[in-house]
Formats: structure tokens, sequence, C-alpha cells
């Protein structure tokens, strides 16, 4: 399968990207790693006339400790998230998550930034950010603003990112000792999770976000009231498609994926409990 | 638009369409056929190359990002007539049958072993979880990378 045509631009900085993507107009798409957009674009079910290949940008590359949360350039590869020290030892869940993309040839080239802007539901790092309460830094013509995950998501494959921004880092809080669990439900090694879940606990918080369970990746917070109650976690789990609104796909019926994020919330809760 | 990568310690300057995919660039540019296209979606590994020294699905890169790069295909791997550690461990454990999957498994497993010198049996079949092998045969490919490993270590 090959891509539909289109014209090839390379920018060396953020700035020369947010140029160019101006210039070219709503038809053309940044492109990272490519492990979300090319494979579209394979398909055909996406086909910009013009792609801004900010992959070079290296200072977009990078895992600082910034305080009270770690800073992760949006250019960080998903290989290079799961083997950082900083993260392993400050935010363990996103670390592991990372480890959990696709497969090794994936996260050698695919990018948290372009996971995240790419706002696929089914996708991993969306999703664990959310739980995590994490901020996006993003960079347009008028400067930068900061997003919360939590106010990202706005649609399957949409977000709150304007045509001419770009997405330059992810801030996530310290996870400051919380336990945290993950679960990923798939059929094959490498495939998109069926449902999985991310989640953390700490006392009386909480953060519990699902993969694949609606339009966007989906924040349990009926799940985290209730623990924050005292619920016990099989019981707070009962609650975890609160929020969500499963679609029906070949892989499972939304009745099924309900069963899973139930059972997956509880396995991600008892495990952050430990 | 013209690129310039260094494929297998040669340089090669080609002119592509932005379009081309990598795999489609080393087989039909460059004709450097070992590396056989599978599922073409970035699932089976069939295409795995190295780029810059890691292995990666070539049908999910475009030629143009490998510009100025450095590629490392199944035919790069032996050293002239000498076979690399890690095909010779395939051919001594029988770690292929039709051989479809053969060049990419070795070329994830070699880039592996880089990142893990030595794999416990989990660790390889995790670590060549981007790999699809249409006879099944995977006990004997894991068997050959944990020989490729032993070998190394002696």
């Amino acid at each position: 399968m090959i891509p539909a045509a289109f014209d090839y631009v390379r920018a060396g900085t953020a700035a020369e990207a947010i140029s160019l993507i101006g210039q070219h107009g709503d038809d053309a798409k940044f492109l990272a790693g490519g492990h979300s957009l090319l494979p579209l674009m394979k398909l055909r079910l996406a086909s910009p006339s013009v792609l801004v290949d900010i992959g070079r940008i290296a200072d977009l590359s990078y895992i600082r400790d910034a305080g009270d949360h770690i800073a992760i350039g949006a250019l960080t590869r998903h290989m290079d998230v799961e083997t950082s020290g900083v993260l392993k030892e400050h935010a363990p869940l996103l670390a592991f998550a990372a480890g959990h993309v696709g497969d090794p040839q994936v996260r050698h080239r695919g990018t948290i930034g372009g996971s995240i802007a790419h706002a696929d539901p089914a996708s991993d790092l969306p999703a664990t950010t959310l739980a995590l309460g994490a901020t996006y830094v993003v960079q347009g013509p008028n400067g930068t603003r900061e997003i919360a995950a939590a106010d990202f998501y706005q649609g399957f494959l949409e977000s709150a990112l304007a045509p001419d921004e770009m997405l330059t880092e992810i801030r996530v809080p310290k996870m400051q000792g919380a336990g945290w669990g993950f679960q990923k439900f798939n059929r094959r090694a490498q495939d998109w999770a069926i449902v999985g879940v991310a989640a953390w606990r700490k006392n009386g918080s909480s953060g519990v976000a699902l993969v694949n369970m609606g339009s966007t990746p989906i924040l349990a917070t009926s799940v985290s009231a209730a623990l924050a109650q005292g619920a016990s976690v099989s019981d707070a789990a009962q609650l975890a498609a609160e929020q969500a609104e499963p679609q029906n796909d070949l892989n499972a019926s939304p009745e099924y994926r309900v069963h899973l994020a139930k059972v997956l919330v509880r396995r991600a809760l008892e495990e952050a409990s430990k | 638009m013209k690129i310039s990568a260094t494929v297998n310690g040669t340089v090669h300057d080609s002119e592509v369409e932005p379009r081309t995919l990598l795999v489609h660039y080393v087989r039909e540019v460059l004709g450097l056929t070992g590396t056989n296209i599978g599922c073409d979606t970035s699932s089976c590994g069939a295409c795995s190359l190295h780029l810059n020294g890691e292995a990666v699905k070539s049908c999910t890169i475009l030629a143009v990002q490998a510009d100025g790069q450095s590629i490392t295909t199944i035919e790069g791997l032996a050293n002239g007539s000498e076979m690399h550690p890690m095909q010779k461990a395939f051919m001594e454990n029988h770690g292929l049958q039709c051989g479809y999957c053969t060049p990419g498994m070795v070329m994830a497993a070699t880039s592996l072993l880089k990142e893990n010198p030595h794999p416990t049996e989990d660790e390889v079949r995790i670590g060549l979880e981007g790999n699809l092998c249409r006879c099944t045969g995977y006990h004997n490919i894991v068997k050959s990378v944990l020989a490729a490993a032993e070998g190394a270590s002696k």
C-alpha cells in the first residue's frame, strides 16, 4: 500500500515547523515518528497534501526533572520513555505503559507527542497521561499555552490542538510513591488494547483512565470518587464503565468491553494497592 | 526528492518520491530484496531492518525520513562469506521453516541482543513480539536467539 502523493518539507526547529504548517494550510500535517499517521495514509484514510517532518527537531527529545513534575519533550520516543531512569523513579506508570506500546520496532520510532496529538482512544499513552493528570504544552504562531489532559481529548482522533499548533512538551506530575497498575487486554501481542486501564492510588486520591472505552480516553471518575469515600477495590471497580461509551467492533461488543473494564480496573487497583 | 543514505556501509544517492516507503526504496531502488514485505501494516515485522542500528519496520517509514541515516538490511549482516552469528544460530537450530519471516526475525533479534545481550527465554519471546512467523515456528526461533546470545558470551 502506497500513500497518495504529497509534498514533503523538513523543519529544523519548532518555530520553523509552525511557520511551515501555517503556510501550507489545513491540508498539511506534522510527521513525527509516523507510526500513527503513515498507516492511515497507506490505507488512504488520510491524504494530507503536505507533510512537515518534525522528526529531526533534536531539542524536543528530552526527559527532565522539573521539580514537582517531569517534563518530556514531545519527540521523545516510546523506547526512551520506557527506559528512562527519571521516569522509572518519578512516574513509573508512564514508563511501564510506554513499554507496552506496539512492539520494539514501533517503540524505536513512535513518539509520546505523536501518540497524544493523534488522540486515538485505543492508544496507551493518552489514557495513561490522563490518569496521571498531565499537562500538555502546545506552541502556535502566537506563543505557547498549556492544556490539561482532561480538556485535551474532544472526540475520536480530535484534540484541542488548533491546526497550526504543535504539541511540544508533556508535563507529568511526580507520582510521589503512589501505587500504580497498568492492564492491557489484547488478542495478539502487539495489537491495540481491546480495553486497557492505567491507574494510580495514594491515600484517598486516585486516578483511573480507560483505553478504548469510548471515542476519547476516559477518566473513570466514579471509581476514584468511590475509593475516596472508602469503597473497596472490588466495589469501586464495578463503577469502571460509568463514564464510558464503549463501541462495538470486530473485537468486542460494548457489553464485553464493560465487563473487561470492570475486571481490568479491579486488577489495576489491586496492583496499585500492594 | 534527492536522498542520500548509507546502506550496508555504502553511500547511495537516489531520487525518490516523498511517498516512497523505506521498504520499497531498499527493494526496488537498491535491489536489496532480502527484506520482505509481509502484512504491509506494521504488524508482522517481515520488513524489519536496522535504522541507525535499531530494528524498525520499513513499511511504516518514508525513504525521505531515512535521508542521511544509516541502514543495515539482512544483506549487510554477514561479513563477506562469513555468516553473522545470529544467521549461523538460526541455521544450526533450525530457526526457520518457510523462511519468509527470517530476515525480519534476524534483524529484530540482533537489535534485541544489542539492547539486552543476555535475555531470558521470556525476554526473547517478548522482544520478538513484533515479528510473526506464519509457520508458527517460534520454538526454534527463540532457541536460535538464545543460542546466539550464549555464543556471544563465550
